[in-house]
Formats: structure tokens, sequence, C-alpha cells
């Protein structure tokens, strides 16, 4: 999908610019593009680097456990399905925990190894179970405390008050997680109705 | 509504002396535990870079042609109607399908609009609302074998779409 979208940006700009004649400023564009993302990532390297080293000393400090800790009363109405103590729900509470700190890098793995469970507590079917998908719904609607990129692309572009969007930021991604966890709850219930009639 | 700017300014500084206090607190080598979570962060840095050039270089080529203005007029009045800021349409587009996809859109955006402006605001905001559902779904249901999604994609775009929703509400309400 991503493949098909990439291409089509170029061939319709290319096209476009030759019906256009914009072909001048497109060779300039090809040049000032690749500039500007490598410049990009170098100012990145600052933000992202400081970040992941304070987040790991938050992991060392068992901030992201004690998170952890403080979520399991929600994930346990989130998940029924899943009987008490089982692994599972310690790496869905690390997923999401890790996910909160901006720590995409750990929250992925754990986020595997919850799914492992899920499947396992499934029967290993191929079938998504209805705490997979409540699973996925958190990870994609994702609630971020600070999003670090933005921030640093904001520096970057001298902003007047680059961390001014966090609480928006934060606002946003606490409705679109409470949003996906009620259309997930709309759908699950939409499934029994069905395999009920 | 300067409040919200006030803890937007205040969060940041309060988790960091938050995570090296209870750090010492909890006897962690603070320096070197830093040192060795920073190293991965420069990795990240320079592993982001042939995607954000792959991306840019498109979208700089798309928006060099003209094509990307003509076709934000001819969505405009509709857009307008319904109170969508024309300009934010193809990051809400490419919000979902891929991550650094849309850090490009960002980065676009917020150097042609300027990152304070509205416009600025509202992609920031955006860029960080929601997560990128077709990585998510390909990563987590790949790893494990599921081949039947269910109401999983559903479930998730329409999250999205609530995201950029709240995204426009929320900018509008805190900024203007």
């Amino acid at each position: 999908m991503v493949n098909i979208i990439w291409v089509a940006l170029f061939v319709i700009g290319l096209v476009f610019a030759g019906i256009n004649g914009t072909m001048d400023q497109v060779n300039e564009a090809i040049f000032s593009g690749a500039a500007e993302a490598v410049t990009i990532c170098i100012g990145l390297i600052s933000v992202l680097t400081f970040w992941l080293g304070l987040m790991r000393i938050a992991e060392k400090a068992g901030l992201l456990r004690g998170l952890s800790k403080l979520l399991q009363p929600i994930a346990k109405r989130l998940f029924p399905d899943i009987p008490k103590g089982h692994p599972a729900m310690g790496y869905i509470l690390s997923n999401m925990s890790a996910n909160m700190f901006g720590l995409g890098n750990a929250a992925t793995p754990m986020g595997i190894k919850a799914m492992e469970e899920l499947k396992r507590l499934n029967g290993n079917r191929d079938e998504a179970s209805r705490s997979m998908i409540t699973l996925l719904a958190i990870n994609t609607a994702s609630i971020t405390l600070i999003p670090t990129t933005v921030i640093s692309i904001r520096i970057q572009y001298d902003s007047v008050a680059p961390t001014e969007i966090v609480a928006t930021t934060i606002m946003a991604t606490t409705i679109s997680t409470v949003g996906a966890i009620l259309i997930d709850r709309y759908f699950y219930y939409r499934r029994i109705r069905k395999k009920r009639a | 509504m300067g409040w919200i700017t006030t803890i937007s300014i205040w969060i940041i500084p309060t988790i960091i002396a938050f995570v090296l206090i209870s750090g010492t607190v909890k006897r962690v080598p603070t320096y070197e535990t830093f040192v060795e979570g920073a190293k991965e962060g420069v990795k990240m840095s320079f592993s982001i870079i042939p995607y954000l050039v792959g991306m840019l270089v498109a979208i700089t080529v798309f928006r060099a042609s003209g094509a990307m203005e003509y076709f934000i007029s001819l969505l405009r009045p509709f857009l307008q109607m319904i109170g969508i800021p024309a300009d934010i349409v193809p990051l809400a587009l490419i919000r979902p399908l891929s991550g650094t996809g849309a850090l490009g859109m960002t980065t676009d955006l917020i150097s042609t609009h300027g990152p304070d402006s509205f416009i600025g605001r509202l992609a920031s905001t955006m860029q960080g609302s929601t997560d990128t559902t077709f990585y998510v779904l390909t990563v987590y249901f790949g790893a494990v074998g599921i081949r039947k999604m269910g109401d999983a994609l559903k479930v998730g775009l329409l999250a999205d779409l609530i995201g950029v929703i709240a995204s426009i509400i929320i900018v509008t309400i805190i900024f203007m």
C-alpha cells in the first residue's frame, strides 16, 4: 500500500510537471527534498538521544513497572477474557506503559509477546480473538505522553514554543484511545449478536 | 486557554526531574544508564534517514510540480463546508499507512506553514495522536501468524479518524 502511494506521488508529480511546465522546480525539489530529510534526521539525534537515555533510567528505576501496576485495574476491565495471573496480562501492561513513555522500540516486542500468549489462550487458531483486537486497537491509537520527534522538528523550524503541542497531543491521543476502545466494544457486541441470530 | 500552554511547558521538565530523582533513590547508576540508552537514540535517528529521504523527495516533487495544490484546490470547497483545513488532508490520509511517510508530511507542513501556524500546530498534534495502524497490524499479527484479522482493521481505521477529528477540534479550541 505504501509502495503504491510512494510511486504515485512521484509519477503524478512528474506527469503534472510535464503538463504544467514546472520541470525546473521538480528538478530542484529532488535534491532539496533529500537534503532536507537528512538535515531533519541529524537534528533528531539531539532530542532522541537525550530522551531514550532518560527513559532507560526510568526503566531501570522501575517506573515502567510502577506504571504497569497503576494500569492494572483498567487493563482487567479491558481484557475480561484473560485469566487472572496469566502472563499475557503482564506483557500487555508493559506494552501499554512503554507506549506511554514513547518507547516504541520497547513496546513492539512486548506487544508481540502478548499476542503470542493470547494466541495460545485462543487454542493456537489463526483467527484474531477478542483480546487480540482490543490490544491492537489500543496500540493503533497509542496513548503518547511526550511526542519527542514532533517537538524536535518544531525546534528545527524555529518554533517560539516547541512544546506547546504536548497538551493538545495528550488530549487528542486520549480521545482517540477511548474512541478505539468504544469502537472495539461495539464491534465485539455486534459479533455476539450476529452469532446468536 | 493559557493554562494548557503552561502545562505543556512544565510537563517535560517535571518528568525529567521525577525520573532522575527516582533513579537516584533506587540506586540506579544514572549517568551510565543514560549513556547506554542514549546510544540507542543515535542509532534510531540514523535508521530513520532512508525512510525520510524517500518520502520527503516524493512529497517535495509532488508539491513542486503543482499537483498537490491542484488536488487540494479540488477538495477545498467541500472540506471548508465541514470545517477541515484542506492542507491537512494528505497527512490525515497517509497517517494510518506509514509512520515515516506521515513524519515526512508533518515536516513538510511545518516547514511550509511555520511551526507556530494553525496548520503547523494541527500537523504536530495529529502526528502524535495516533500510531500507524497498518504497521501495528502487520507487525503484531504477522509475528504470531494471525490470518483472520476480524474487525481489527476497521477498529484501527475508525480510531484514526477519531484522532484526526479530535485533533482539529482541540487545536481549534485551544489556539484560536
